[in-house]
């Protein structure tokens, strides 16, 4: 990222007034739209900046994924496990509406991922398939959503699991790992966790009383402490 | 060889490094009117312009992952490694090390915890109080002005305990604890550990020209409003400003050069855009690399004179070579589980901290530790909520799954140790005989043991914080370590505190500088980074090295006005 474009990420996060962002789609529609903005009395260099940033963010809403790492078999294969794990529900979307799958294929091919774990990630997506061949006959992506829970079933609780599926539980804690990883770390993911830090709060001053009361501790009693522990 | 660029200005001051040593040393001599030039082995970089503050984690397709270029992750300030592309050390037989280095204007200042704590009366005496190690040739009482103008000019908050060997600083007020330290003082008060508010470089007031902390908790990534402790941006801008300081980046310093008197005349620094030797002249050389950097250069810095290498007659360059002992502990603890979401990034470190409460005398190891805290609810980045599976719901998948995430973030509380290694023998630093960096400079070897000063002191953080824990009803992963395993101590190096190498010491047949910090062997030759300590303490470097540059700083000025320089 260039230092403008950071500023830009910094200042969107400054300002009181800054539209909120939504996404890529939302940024190319305000470029394309910055007349009718002006038109419309907003302020154009803001709605720019926030579309110049939203543009460093990656680019797969409008475009076709094209995968580093995955073929387009083990795409396929990897999409739908993924959305096995994280599925929408209630509070947000699923693995693949937030792009955990670009995530762990871009992430597979970073200078930091070592060939051990690329080969692991291959090699359990194959063993997935060769269970399921041996079960079913058929593939993870080909046998029906029943057939792919009761695999599932055998190998997401490690604790539970049979010995004999070790190699899948192995693999099944990477994965899921991996997926967690980009879910979470994404805009969908933080507001999942009602995550409302990464802002500039000058007036920070402790945490609220509901979140003190419940870990059974309070303010008063702390100074109370100090104060003790002081004159002792 | 290629052609060595000569340039014909002399300047009052060389400074080798730019960190917390460089930068106070470049601040301290270009105030009191001293023409300085600093060289630096990286780039320039100052938080203010060049920082990922407030960046969310997926304005990057890698989520904040770290890279090769900067192991804490990407967003982090700190540029450099324990691994840095052709530049590698060596490590002998049966040792392990791990050398870590910043290669960037501000050196590891722009890495650090901004924890900075004094040390006390009895970090300076430890042969007089337990006879493990020498005493410094210096007292609390010639360091306590000077870490009292660090911090009015820097700024630390911190509270007033009065306690002997944690002296107190000329403190900021420090912030409120998140409700998660609120529970671990409860926690260490009903173990009898003592539990204060933490001591950190972060501006909870404003200074002149830097912002008070607006609390996001990314300390680590450079703060923009300078409102945390770097060089750059609290030293070296105000050194700039004088108009006495030359800065020269990407200069990788090879020797410090002697004349036939014997007396330092400059050093020579490779530019690594053009691979060109070059060489500045000054009447002073500040070596502040960092402990084992500035040792590499003076064992580097051979003549007919200084066949050993450059103030290196007593042959102790390299020696005394310690790191922080270091240990962690995480819990899951049941009663944070379901978090009342709020906002409790805080500033970036911990709220509160335990100092060293025992007394070692009634202990099986003779120095003390402090410990950290973390935990609770962060920004979730690259790696976040990994590990499912090892919390009560066992992992699985579905709707089940997404309910266990939201159920068990940031509901983890750890515990770091850091304690004092005491110096030994076997722990040292040499020129490798062979191996050479991509510049052809002569590479460092290593040499590293533990004795069970530190393993039985390991044992006691583990033991500590696995009480911690339990008190809190919280559950640890990780079985204890057993002996075989270093009871978990931290490689040496992993810490980031070598200190030694160049120690002080009133011998100069068993030190290698003086106590104000200028080599014995060559009476313009200073050390100003965390060379000269004599031994660690419970406590982390930083704020000394700082005391001692100025104090080093203050002795050169007044040499040079007296014209003995």
């Amino acid at each position: 990222m260039s230092d403008h474009e950071i500023d830009a990420a910094r200042d969107d996060h400054l300002a009181d007034d800054a539209p909120e962002i939504p996404g890529r789609r939302d940024a190319l529609r305000l470029m394309g739209m910055a007349p009718v903005f002006a038109a419309l009395g907003w302020n154009v260099t803001a709605a720019e900046r926030a579309a110049r940033f939203v543009e460093t963010l990656p680019a797969t809403v409008d475009t076709a994924y094209v995968t580093r790492f995955f073929t387009p078999r083990e795409w396929r294969t990897v999409r739908l496990l993924a959305d096995y794990l994280i599925p929408r529900d209630d509070h947000s979307g699923s693995a693949t509406d937030a792009k955990a799958p670009e995530f762990v294929d871009y992430m597979l091919m970073d200078e930091t991922t070592s060939d051990a774990s690329r080969l692991a990630m291959r090699g359990g997506l194959a063993w997935l398939d060769t269970e399921c061949r041996h079960r079913f006959g058929t593939s993870f992506v080909g046998a029906t959503d029943a057939q792919r829970r009761a695999v599932l079933d055998d190998i997401a609780w490690p604790k539970k699991a049979a010995p004999a599926m070790s190699v899948g539980v192995a693999f099944f804690n990477r994965f899921r790992d991996s997926i967690a990883s980009g879910f979470y770390s994404s805009a969908i993911g933080w507001k999942d966790l009602q995550y409302v830090g990464n802002v500039f709060n000058p007036n920070w001053n402790g945490c609220p009383e509901s979140a003190t009361r419940k870990l059974g501790v309070s303010y008063a009693e702390y100074d109370a402490a100090l104060a003790a522990q002081r004159n002792s | 060889m290629q052609a060595r660029t000569k340039s014909t200005t002399v300047y009052d001051v060389c400074i080798v490094g730019s960190g917390a040593g460089g930068g106070m040393s470049a601040y301290a001599l270009t105030k009191a009117g001293a023409k300085v030039v600093m060289l630096e082995a990286g780039a320039e970089w100052f938080a203010s312009k060049n920082s990922k503050m407030l960046m969310p984690a997926y304005a990057s397709p890698r989520r904040g992952a770290s890279s090769v270029r900067r192991p804490f992750g990407e967003f982090d300030a700190c540029d450099g490694g324990w691994d840095i592309e052709g530049e590698p050390y060596t490590v002998a037989s049966g040792s392990k090390f791990r050398w870590w280095r910043g290669r960037m204007l501000g050196g590891r200042t722009n890495h650090w915890g901004r924890i900075s704590l004094r040390f006390g009366p009895d970090d300076f005496k430890g042969g007089t109080k337990d006879g493990m190690s020498d005493d410094w040739p210096i007292t609390y009482d010639d360091v306590a002005p000077y870490y009292d103008r660090i911090d009015d000019l820097i700024g630390v908050f911190g509270s007033h305990e009065g306690m002997r060997n944690n002296p107190d600083g000329r403190f900021l007020p420090p912030p409120k604890p998140r409700c998660y330290e609120l529970l671990v003082k409860k926690t260490a008060d009903k173990l009898g550990v003592k539990c204060i508010p933490s001591r950190l470089s972060i501006l909870t007031q404003a200074k002149p020209g830097r912002a008070a902390c607006h609390y996001c908790g990314q300390c680590n990534r450079g703060c923009a409003t300078k409102s945390n402790f770097s060089s750059p941006d609290v030293l070296i801008g105000p050194a700039l400003a004088t108009g006495n300081l030359t800065l020269i980046t990407n200069a990788m310093a090879r020797e410090v050069t002697v004349g036939k008197d014997g007396l330092a005349t400059g050093v020579t620094y490779i530019d690594k855009h053009s691979g060109e030797d070059r060489h500045v002249s000054a009447k002073v050389v500040v070596l502040a690399a960092s402990a084992c950097e500035s040792a590499r250069i003076m064992l580097n810095s051979k003549s007919s004179a200084f066949p050993q290498g450059l103030g290196n007659s007593s042959g102790r360059v390299g020696k005394g070579l310690t790191d922080t002992t270091g240990t962690d502990v995480a819990g899951f603890i049941p009663a944070m589980v379901d978090h009342v979401p709020h906002n409790e990034d805080g500033v970036g470190g911990m709220h509160v901290y335990m100092p060293w409460w025992l007394d070692n005398a009634k202990l099986d190891f003779p120095r003390g530790y402090h410990i950290e805290v973390w935990g609770g609810i962060s920004q979730p980045e690259y790696g976040a909520l990994g590990g499912i599976q090892n919390y009560p719901g066992g992992g699985g998948y579905g709707k089940q799954l997404k309910a266990d995430y939201r159920k068990y973030y940031g509901a983890q509380i750890g515990f770091s140790g850091r304690g004092e290694m005491l110096p030994n023998e076997n722990s040292y630093c040499e020129l490798d005989p062979t191996v050479v960096d991509r510049w052809g400079i002569p590479v460092l070897r290593f040499h590293w043991e533990f004795t069970d000063h530190e393993y039985n002191q390991i044992r006691h953080m583990q033991q500590t914080f696995r009480s911690l824990i339990a008190e809190m009803g919280g559950e640890v992963r990780q079985p204890m370590p057993t002996r075989e395993q270093g009871y978990g101590i931290a490689t040496g190096g992993q810490i980031i505190h070598e200190l030694g190498c160049t120690q002080m010491g009133n011998d100069p047949n068993k030190s290698v500088l003086d106590a104000n910090c200028r080599a014995h062997d060559c009476k313009n030759l200073f050390v100003a980074d965390g060379g000269p300590f004599v031994t660690q303490a419970d406590k982390n470097p930083t704020w000394t090295i700082l005391a001692l540059a100025w104090r080093t700083s203050d002795y050169i000025t007044n040499q040079r006005k007296a014209g003995a320089l």
